[in-house]
This record gives structure tokens, C-alpha cells and sequence, in this order.
């Protein structure tokens, strides 16, 4: 391939080829500070859709290791998210050493904390701002749950900010760590902002699972307790390769639901969500 | 520009990885997971002294591998279960392999679940299939049609509950195709499992019999693959694979006859291995005879030359016969990987997809399959 980034993020590592020299160029930049694995776990490649379509009306296929039949191809103007996407892609599909959980984490103390939810529930802001306030960001999208060990590792790639938690980001950490801004993707317009110094220092630290919540925006703050069973069945859903590591996968996460304490909290503002997990954190049973 | 050659060499000689680098493990990491390979890779290079990266990347490997298998022979299971007193089901491709404990399993990926039954017990067993909750994949009516019409498989069905794929094949080779092996002989004269001379590793039986991981290696009796008079008797409820001059020429078939050579890689991996587990000096004479039967010689004695070219196998040479120019073409085809895991050599690959539609169906038909396709599209 013609333009090539290696980076590595927490225990995962990564090449990336492109046709065209943007999206890596843009990848560098955000992904400065990362270090490189000798022998990266995953490789991405971003090719041109068609024959002619690296010049002419440019189209980027999004390949790698593992590939989605029916993937349909984005514009060059996202070849950024391209990227992102297809770093994502080769983790849901492809990973088979951790539990992949679809959830944000945040440590303190040496312990984790674990946020799920669906789309839009806020878990991906909510670990970005704690990230700010003392907690170590350990994760926007992806959680990494080692069966051997029961421990979480981190895998802060770049935070993927969506809609109007862009305004809220660039208030808290300031434009210098926010990426382009990528309009009317097909997940709306996306900043993409670098976790803190902390965050990428501290990346290679895994930590035991404390907490888990379920958020959920737009409601009045409220804590509910959540059974150990119901927590068992979302995280299956949020989990995308449960069913790939069969037993390991099943005595993973009964081995986290059964471990630790799990609460539903719904919030109406961020301060309030943060003011919840404070409060949760600081007595969970 | 690079091709599939050290995956090759990596395959056929372990030690040899010896010498990669980071970027040489990188490249042949991409092309193995290319060719879908990668599993039996990771089991090769077992035991090496391995970068540590790559060391934990092969143990990946193996355990998603193992874990694929359990899946596909939970899956033969419950195909046995559904089609029991229907008709006999007798295991195909990667789901015989790693049944039958044969050398070609290990580390295999296993996809979906291949079967082949009595072409007289079709609609009973599709009938038993749909009542067992297997479900069509594809609405379209005319590919329906095709399938039935043309295919040697049913259309694909998918299980609604563990989303799985089954292919239930009534014969060898699409009904259009240029040669036509004799099913009913493959069909008549399959094997239980536990006749196949195997490696011992198979954990069908003691699956299905609840034994845990027991070693059926001692208790195996060594298939008569020469007495094609008298196959060992069958109950009727166990599963089935080939016999091994069948399975043989099946992979042969299933190579060169039915597609356009992707994934020919890994087939013929399979193909040197079965001849490893297989091969004896009373063995040939029994291939030839079933080769003749059908009518495979010609793919046998190109897939005999190929491996032993790419595999160092050792094959019998009255049945490979000479070289001949065009192996070279499908050497190129079958190695047309990079080390991003890309397929190279357009040209070639065109070549070979053009062939396979060629083979496949008389010219008027494949001018009036290809405007209806182009129709649709």
C-alpha cells in the first residue's frame, strides 16, 4: 500500500495502508503520541471502491483482516472515519483474546469502571469527561476483558464525539485535541478528540472491574438496581464476540456479572451523571 | 510484488519462519487470515520459538480454530439429530475433517456445515430440515429455481435460532458441469466415522457419546478403503464421511471443478494432507479405480502435480502424470495473495473466474444465466 500508519492501542495493534495519503496523514497526527507494535495484531486497508475511484469521484472501500461482505464505501472527505471504522471492524469481527464488550471504562484507584448502553445513552461522553476530572479514560467504545485474568483492558483510541457532545468536549479539553470535523456522516457530524497524556501513559495498566452502570440521557436522575441475570443478557448484546469464544467468553463474564455490583442511572445533564457515578463510586453496594 | 509463497513455505516447512522478521511475520499473518488459513497455520508453528507478538497472535489462533470446531460438530450433531430415520448424513469438507480426526482438521476453519444425502431422500430431508427450523437465506426466485434446476446443493439454509449455514448437496458437481462423478457410489459406499484411519484427534464420537476429549485412536478399525465390495455395515443413525479415495477426489472435484480457485489455497493444503493420512501402496491402485468411476483422473493427476510442487507431497507419479504448461497458471492463481492480504494477478483471477462459469454450464445456457443476472443487477 502507498501510505502506511502502525500504531498501538493498549494491548492491540494495528496497520493501517491507505490509496491515498489524507487519512493517514489525519491518523498521524491524532494518533502522535501512540507507540507502534512490532508485529500488529490487525491490518486495515483503505482502497479505492472501484477502478477508477482513487482519482476520479475518490471512494474508500474499507478492507482488512476481516471485512464486512456488504460495507458500503464512503467519500475521501471521511476517509478519517473510514480508518476509524475499519480499526473497529477488525475488533469486533477478528478479536478473540479478550471479551470485546461494547462499553466506555474509566480507573481510579486502580479499579474500573464499566458504562454501557445503546446508542446515544451517553457512555461515551460520560468516560471522556471523567477522563477530565481525575479519573483515567481507559476507553470510549471498546472494553477488554481478559479471561485468564478477570482484569479490564484499556483501549483508548481516539474518542469518537458525535453531535452535540462536540461542543461539550471542546468547553472541557480545549480545540487543540480535537480532530477534524467530519459533517453529515453517516452517524452525523463526528470530531474526533486525543484522549489525555494520562489516558495514553497509563494505557498499558489494566484494572479490576468495580462498577458497572447502564446509563440512559434524557430522563429525571434516578439509581435503580439491576439483577444480576438482566446484566448478564446486555452485556451478552453488548458484546460482539461472546459467542465467538464460547466457554472462555461464557466464564468471563459470569465471572464479572457475579463480581461486580451494577446500577441503571438515568440523567437529565452531564453534571448530573457525574455527580451519580461519583456517588455510586464512592459506595456501590 | 510479493505473493502467497512464504505462507506456502511456512505450511510446508515450519522451521523456515525461523528467519521473518516483524514485517515478514506481519505479511504472512495477513495472507494466512486471506486464505482463511490461519488457524492451521498458528498449529504448524506450535512449539517454535516465536516472537512473543506472534506467539499470542498463534495461540489466538488455535483457540478460535478450536472453538470453530466444537461449533461445526455441535452443528453436524444436530443435523444428525433432525435428519435421523430420513436418510443417512454424510459429512463433507472441513466438518469430516475434524470428525473423522484427520490430519487435514487441525487448525481448520470450519464455515458452514456441508452435507451430502441420497438424492432419492431430498425432499424428505429438506422437509425434516424446515421442520427442525433451518430456514431459506435466499427469497429470490429466480436463484431458487437455479438451484434447483442446475445445482448439485439445495439453496443455502441458515438455522433461525443458532445462525448457521447448512448446504445440503444431492450430488457432486452442479448438474451442468462437464464431468459428472458418480454420487450414488459415493453415497453407497461412505463410512462411519470410526472406520476412518484418522489421526486419533477426532472428537466426534466421544462428543456425541459424552466421553469428554477421549483418544478413539486404539480403538479404531483401519477402513477397508480397498474393498469398495463390502463398506462396513451402518446403522442408519451415525454420521457418515467418505471413504477416503471419495473424500480424496471430492476435494479434487470441489478444487478445480467448482469455482473459480479461490480458497484453493487452503483446499489444496487439505488435498496434501488427506493424501499424507491416507497413502499406502495399496491405496493408489484403489484411487485410480474411483478416480475412473468419476471420471475425476484428469483434476486428480493436476491436483497430485500441484501439491506436490507447493507441498512437497508425496503422491504417486503414474497417477500425476506429466507436467504440463498450464500448471504454472494455476500456481499463479492459487498463490495470488499479497502480504496485505490482497488478491494480485487481475488478470489471472479473471481468467480462472471466467473458467469456472465456462466449465460449469454449456455456452447458450451461460449467456442466458449471465443477461438474467445482468438483468437483475
Amino acid at each position: 500500500m502507498n501510505h502506511i500508519f502502525h500504531l498501538r492501542i493498549g494491548p492491540v495493534g494495528f496497520r493501517v495502508g491507505s490509496a491515498w495519503a489524507g487519512p493517514i496523514r489525519q491518523l498521524a497526527a491524532l494518533y502522535a503520541d501512540y507507540p507502534r507494535a512490532d508485529v500488529p495484531d490487525f491490518t486495515v486497508r483503505l482502497e479505492p471502491a472501484g477502478p477508477f475511484r482513487r482519482l476520479f469521484r475518490p471512494s474508500v472501500a474499507i478492507a482488512g483482516d476481516y471485512t464486512l461482505p456488504d460495507a458500503a464505501p464512503m467519500s475521501l472527505a471521511h476517509g478519517l472515519l473510514a480508518a476509524e471504522m475499519g480499526m473497529n471492524l477488525q475488533m469486533a469481527l477478528g478479536q478473540r483474546r479478550y471479551l470485546l464488550l461494547h462499553a466506555s471504562s474509566a480507573e481510579r484507584d486502580g479499579r474500573a469502571l464499566l458504562m454501557t448502553g445503546e446508542s446515544g445513552a451517553g457512555k461515551s461522553t460520560l468516560a471522556a469527561l471523567l477522563g477530565e476530572r481525575g479519573w483515567r479514560l481507559m476507553g470510549d467504545e471498546f472494553a477488554l476483558l481478559d479471561p485468564a485474568t478477570g482484569l479490564l483492558h484499556a483501549f483508548p483510541r481516539m474518542i469518537s464525539l458525535k453531535n452535540a457532545a462536540i461542543t461539550v468536549m471542546a468547553a472541557e479539553a480545549g480545540e487543540a485535541r480535537l480532530g477534524p470535523l467530519m459533517q453529515a456522516t453517516p452517524k452525523g457530524d463526528i470530531r474526533h478528540m486525543i484522549p489525555n497524556a494520562r489516558a495514553i501513559a497509563g494505557m498499558d495498566e489494566p484494572a479490576r472491574p468495580a462498577l458497572i452502570l447502564f446509563p440512559r440521557y434524557g430522563h429525571a436522575a434516578a439509581v435503580r438496581p439491576i439483577g444480576t441475570a438482566e446484566v448478564f443478557m446486555r452485556l451478552t448484546q453488548a458484546s460482539t464476540n461472546y459467542v465467538a469464544l464460547g466457554e472462555r467468553g461464557f466464564d468471563a463474564l459470569t465471572g464479572l456479572v457475579t463480581a461486580t455490583p451494577a446500577r441503571a442511572i438515568d440523567y437529565p445533564d452531564t453534571d448530573t451523571a457525574i455527580g451519580l457515578v461519583e456517588h455510586l463510586w464512592a459506595a456501590p453496594a | 510484488m510479493t505473493d502467497a509463497m512464504p505462507l506456502i513455505r511456512a505450511l510446508r516447512d515450519p522451521a523456515s519462519v525461523a528467519t521473518l522478521d516483524a514485517a515478514g511475520w506481519t505479511a504472512l499473518i495477513a495472507t494466512a487470515r486471506a486464505e482463511q488459513i490461519v488457524g492451521t497455520l498458528a498449529h504448524r508453528v506450535a512449539g517454535l520459538d516465536l516472537p512473543e507478538p506472534v506467539a499470542r497472535l498463534m495461540a489466538d489462533a488455535r483457540a478460535s480454530a478450536a472453538q470453530q470446531q466444537v461449533a461445526a460438530l455441535w452443528e453436524a450433531e444436530m443435523a444428525r439429530r433432525a435428519l435421523a430415520g430420513i436418510c443417512p448424513v454424510i459429512l463433507l469438507k472441513g466438518t469430516a475433517y475434524a470428525a473423522a480426526g484427520l490430519s487435514a482438521g487441525i487448525g481448520r476453519s470450519i464455515g458452514d456445515l456441508d452435507i451430502l444425502v441420497p438424492r432419492d431422500r431430498l425432499d424428505a430431508a429438506e422437509a425434516a430440515l424446515l421442520a427442525a427450523g433451518w430456514e431459506w437465506v435466499k427469497p429470490d426466485p429466480y436463484d431458487d429455481d437455479y438451484y434447483r434446476r442446475w445445482m448439485h446443493e439445495l439453496p443455502p439454509l441458515i438455522h433461525q435460532e443458532r445462525d448457521r449455514m447448512i448446504d445440503v448437496h444431492h450430488t457432486i458437481l452442479p448438474l451442468t458441469a462437464r464431468v459428472t462423478p458418480d454420487a450414488a457410489a459415493m453415497v453407497s459406499d461412505a463410512v462411519p466415522i470410526r472406520f476412518l484411519p484418522g489421526t486419533g484427534r477426532g472428537t466426534m464420537r466421544s462428543m456425541v457419546e459424552g466421553q469428554g476429549t477421549r483418544s478413539d485412536a486404539s480403538s479404531s478399525t483401519p477402513c477397508p478403503s480397498t474393498a469398495f465390495g463390502g463398506p462396513p455395515p451402518r446403522s442408519g443413525e451415525e454420521l457418515l464421511v467418505l471413504n477416503p479415495a471419495d473424500m480424496l477426489l471430492h476435494n479434487v472435484a470441489h478444487l478445480f471443478a467448482d469455482g473459480d480457485l479461490s480458497g484453493g489455497l487452503r483446499n489444496l493444503w487439505d488435498f496434501d494432507r488427506l493424501v499424507r493420512d491416507f497413502a499406502s501402496d495399496a491405496f493408489w491402485p484403489a484411487l485410480a479405480e474411483r478416480a475412473a468411476l468419476h471420471g475425476l483422473g484428469h483434476y486428480l493427476a493436476r491436483a497430485m502435480r500441484l501439491s506436490q510442487r507447493l507441498f512437497d507431497t508425496p503422491i504417486e507419479p503414474t497417477l500425476a502424470g506429466p507436467a504440463r504448461i498450464t500448471d504454472g497458471a494455476y500456481v499463479a492463481r492459487i498463490t495470488a495473495r499479497d502480504g496485505w492480504g490482497r488478491g494480485i494477478c487481475k488478470a489471472n483471477r479473471f481468467a480462472f473466474y471466467v473458467r469456472s462459469h465456462w466449465i460449469r454450464m454449456p455456452p447458450a445456457m451461460l449467456a442466458r444465466h449471465l443477461w438474467t443476472k445482468w438483468r437483475k443487477a
